[in-house]
């Protein structure tokens, strides 16, 4: 009799993903919806997806969704969990979306302590539009606006999310991880589980910055821009926990 | 029957104040109201005027630009910019007390009142805004005093019962002045 | 009830609470201070929630959020305030959300000022947002008449899931009039069968969303919303004409600007001169229909606003060509007197001498 030994999680759709191959959206959504499914919220679930490469996630999730405007995901989880308070309210965003046109949003919800969990992949670049610079661009990669690499003259350095937010109080968790290897994609899974259970609990915002690849604009095969973002990435996004509500005292 | 009334002054003469009783007081005996205040930027100090209109019809344009029917100015600068917006044989009310200076126009009923010193002499000088009204309610019998008296709570709360008698006293004062 | 003397910011509260609005996201700006401010205090005794956004945007994000989520949502603002939250509107429309939203105008552009002003009538009936959308417009003159539209508005949010905007200015915003609170006439409403609630596994998920990437799926759900529009325009139109049948000359006014009007019709027909009054109530449906009635013989139009001429665009096109149509206005935070509008109107008999 033949036995499963892998079944995909009920939180997503038989939709076929729309993302490039090697991309790791799909690992995140994967991680994400077998969270929802494990800790019994997925029928509780109200997901905000953003604009961006994941702008049609509400096809891939099988939870209730709102579509956001650019940036706005934050702001429209905060007018959803208002109504709704017993729901479970979560945003994914790009680093297009949260780290740049959406930074008022995200901090203000951080500000807030607003009992939301935000999963926020960060890939370095704008996907969607066509590889061009984003604020977690790193210092000499190149883009289609940063033609001959960003520099810190004239674009600053890359913007270190998940630091900037761990110094707000009403952020009551926050973690950095990343989908590069098999061990990584585990502790991503274990982080974003937390972060959900930190609004279960009702302690405050939550969020997940996790490292992602883009290998069509970084222009990489899949296994390059693992082995790329491992020895990019990680130097500057260091991973590991910044905020944790169960050692807060 | 209609007023139309310009109440001005700086801040903290209780322009606004007299210009809410006024307002109140019509409604308490049915009559259609307006209160429409000027806004500034600043928070404190500078000048302060409203437009009020009581009305035995529907009331048009809320704003007052040449057709007040009464002006009633607690200040010199309240003076200097409404005069001229009072309609012919409108009737101006100056605070003499602070404004030593005459009316300029000639088609017009003035009335100077001490106010600040009638209100002095009852034990509260805070009290010139009321002998200013008393005044002006005298002059026009568009309401009752009685009703801006029942109108003193609505609009200032129920704590401020206690400052009734003294507020009917600097009524009926500012009436006095008027009378004769 | 009996009457009570209240400022317009807080009476539209009153009857945005008694309507059963549980909901408000709002920014402070200057001259409405007064309707979040009320809201704070009042929301929460009836278990409602007001929260101070970060911005409009983020005001308007919140509203997008709530209303998707079943909640009876408002927000307001005034003019710099209103230019933020067009994304939002649109994304609201686009998604056919029900709120209600209250701009207080003041003079403009840029920072303006804060006086009151009406400069906002193309932002208001074309839309500020992008897309093919619209989203009805009411412009109350009077306070009761503010409080009795605020009173139908959520419903009419609600039937037709589409924004309600509710258009007044400074002065109305500021002024104090007596009102009475009339009791709420419960409407049969649709029921909200597709805000996210969660699945609760039990059922397909509700999807609140405005993207639709495949060009023929957009242009249907195109054609949907102008049906929609289509459907307001012939049931929701609402307007006020006086002695337009036998005027010399037809005054088109709206809001606060409309009273004025009257002061001045007034003053004229002491001289014997006959003048008519459109006062749209509806902004968009704009009341065509009204230019119907108008004495086919009148020497001319004569729209005034608060501002450099906006709404005569379309009462240009309501009167198709069959009047000629003048503007008297006055803008930056000043207001039309009476006695503007009477030497408006006595030019126009005057040149068809």
């Amino acid at each position: 009799m033949a036995t499963m030994v892998y079944e995909k999680t009920k939180a997503l759709s038989d939709t076929q993903f729309h993302y490039c191959p090697g991309c790791t959206h799909g690992v995140i959504h994967k991680l994400v919806g077998e969270v929802l499914v494990e800790l019994g919220i997925l029928g509780d679930a109200i997901g905000v997806v953003p604009v961006g490469c994941s702008a049609l996630a509400y096809k891939y999730l099988t939870c209730d969704t709102h579509q956001a405007a650019h940036g706005r995901a934050p702001a429209v989880a905060t007018g959803i969990k208002r109504v709704s308070p017993e729901n479970i309210v979560f945003t994914y965003q790009g680093d297009g979306d949260l780290a740049s046109i959406g930074t008022a949003e995200i901090v203000h919800v951080a500000h807030r302590g607003e009992k939301i969990t935000t999963i926020f992949v960060n890939n370095a670049i704008y996907g969607m539009t066509g590889g061009q610079m984003a604020p977690t661009t790193l210092i000499g990669q190149k883009s289609t606006t940063s033609p001959e690499g960003r520099t810190e003259e004239h674009s600053g350095k890359p913007l270190k999310v998940a630091e900037m937010l761990a110094t707000i109080d009403g952020a009551k968790f926050v973690e950095r991880v990343s989908v590069h290897n098999p061990a990584a994609v585990r502790k991503a899974k274990r982080a974003i589980k937390k972060a959900f259970q930190c609004q279960i609990e009702g302690k405050g915002f939550a969020i997940v910055e996790v490292l992602s690849t883009c290998p069509t604009n970084w222009g990489l095969t899949p296994v390059n821009a693992l082995n790329w973002l491992e020895e990019n990435m990680i130097p500057y996004f260091p991973l590991g926990n910044l905020r944790d509500f169960e050692e807060a005292k | 029957m209609i007023e139309k009334v310009i109440v001005a002054g700086f801040g903290g003469q209780g322009v606004m104040a007299i210009g809410k009783l006024l307002a109140y007081a019509g409604m308490l005996e049915d009559k259609q109201v307006s209160w429409l205040p000027s806004y500034g930027p600043e928070m404190r100090g500078g000048t302060a005027n409203c437009d009020v209109i009581v009305s035995d019809k529907l009331i048009g344009s809320p704003v007052l630009t040449d057709d007040a029917t009464a002006v009633i100015v607690m200040n010199l600068p309240s003076m200097d910019k409404f005069e001229s917006h009072l309609a012919k044989e409108g009737k101006l009310i100056v605070n003499k007390s602070l404004i030593h200076k005459k009316a300029t126009r000639d088609d017009i009923g003035v009335y100077y009142i001490d106010a600040n010193e009638i209100a002095a002499e009852i034990g509260n000088p805070k009290a010139a805004n009321m002998v200013m009204l008393g005044a002006f309610l005298e002059l026009t019998s568009i309401v009752k005093p009685e009703s801006v008296l029942e109108a003193f709570t609505k609009v200032f709360g129920e704590d401020k019962a206690k400052f009734i008698p003294l507020n009917a006293k600097a009524l009926e004062k500012g009436a006095e002045a008027v009378k004769n | 009830m009996a009457k009570v003397l209240m400022k317009g910011n807080e009476a539209v509260c009153e009857a945005a609470i008694r309507a059963g609005c549980r909901y408000f996201f709002g920014y402070p700006i200057t001259p409405q201070n007064e309707v979040p401010e009320y809201m704070s205090e009042k929301l929460p005794k009836v278990g409602g929630v007001f929260l101070q956004a970060e911005s409009e945007v983020a005001a308007i994000n919140m509203v997008y959020g709530a209303a998707g989520a079943g909640g009876r949502v408002m927000t307001s603002s005034s003019s710099p305030g209103m230019a933020l939250k067009q994304e939002g509107i649109s994304y609201i429309a686009g998604a056919e959300l029900p709120c209600v939203i209250v701009n207080m105008m003041r003079g403009g552009p840029g920072l303006g000022s804060i006086q009151p002003g009406q400069a906002d009538y193309f932002q208001a009936t074309r839309g500020g947002g992008n897309g093919d959308y619209r989203h009805i417009v009411y412009a109350p003159a009077s306070i009761q008449e503010m409080v009795d539209i605020l009173m139908e508005s959520f419903d009419i949010a609600d039937i037709y899931r589409i924004p309600v905007l509710v258009l007044g200015d400074g002065m109305i915003g500021q002024m104090m009039e007596a009102v009475e609170f009339k009791e709420a006439i419960p409407k049969e409403l649709p029921e909200k069968d597709w805000i996210t609630t969660g699945t609760k596994e039990k059922r397909k998920p509700n999807v609140i969303n405005s993207l639709y990437l495949e060009p023929e799926l957009l242009y249907e759900h195109n054609l949907k919303l102008e049906a929609k529009h289509r459907l307001i325009e012939e049931n929701e139109v609402r307007y006020e004409a006086t002695g337009v049948e036998d005027a010399e000359v037809v005054c088109v006014a709206y809001g606060t600007t409309a009273r004025v009007v009257k002061n001045a019709m007034e003053e004229l027909e002491k001289e014997g001169i006959k003048v008519g009054l459109i006062r749209p109530i509806t902004l968009w449906p704009f009341p065509n229909e009204a230019f119907d009635k108008i004495n086919p013989k009148a020497k001319g139009l004569l729209t005034v606003e608060m501002s450099m001429g906006q709404m005569i665009d379309d009462v240009k096109i309501a009167s198709n060509g069959r009047w000629t149509t003048d503007f008297h206005g006055k803008s930056g935070g000043l207001v039309p007197s009476p006695a503007g509008v009477i030497d408006a109107v006595k030019k126009i008999i005057g040149g068809g001498k």
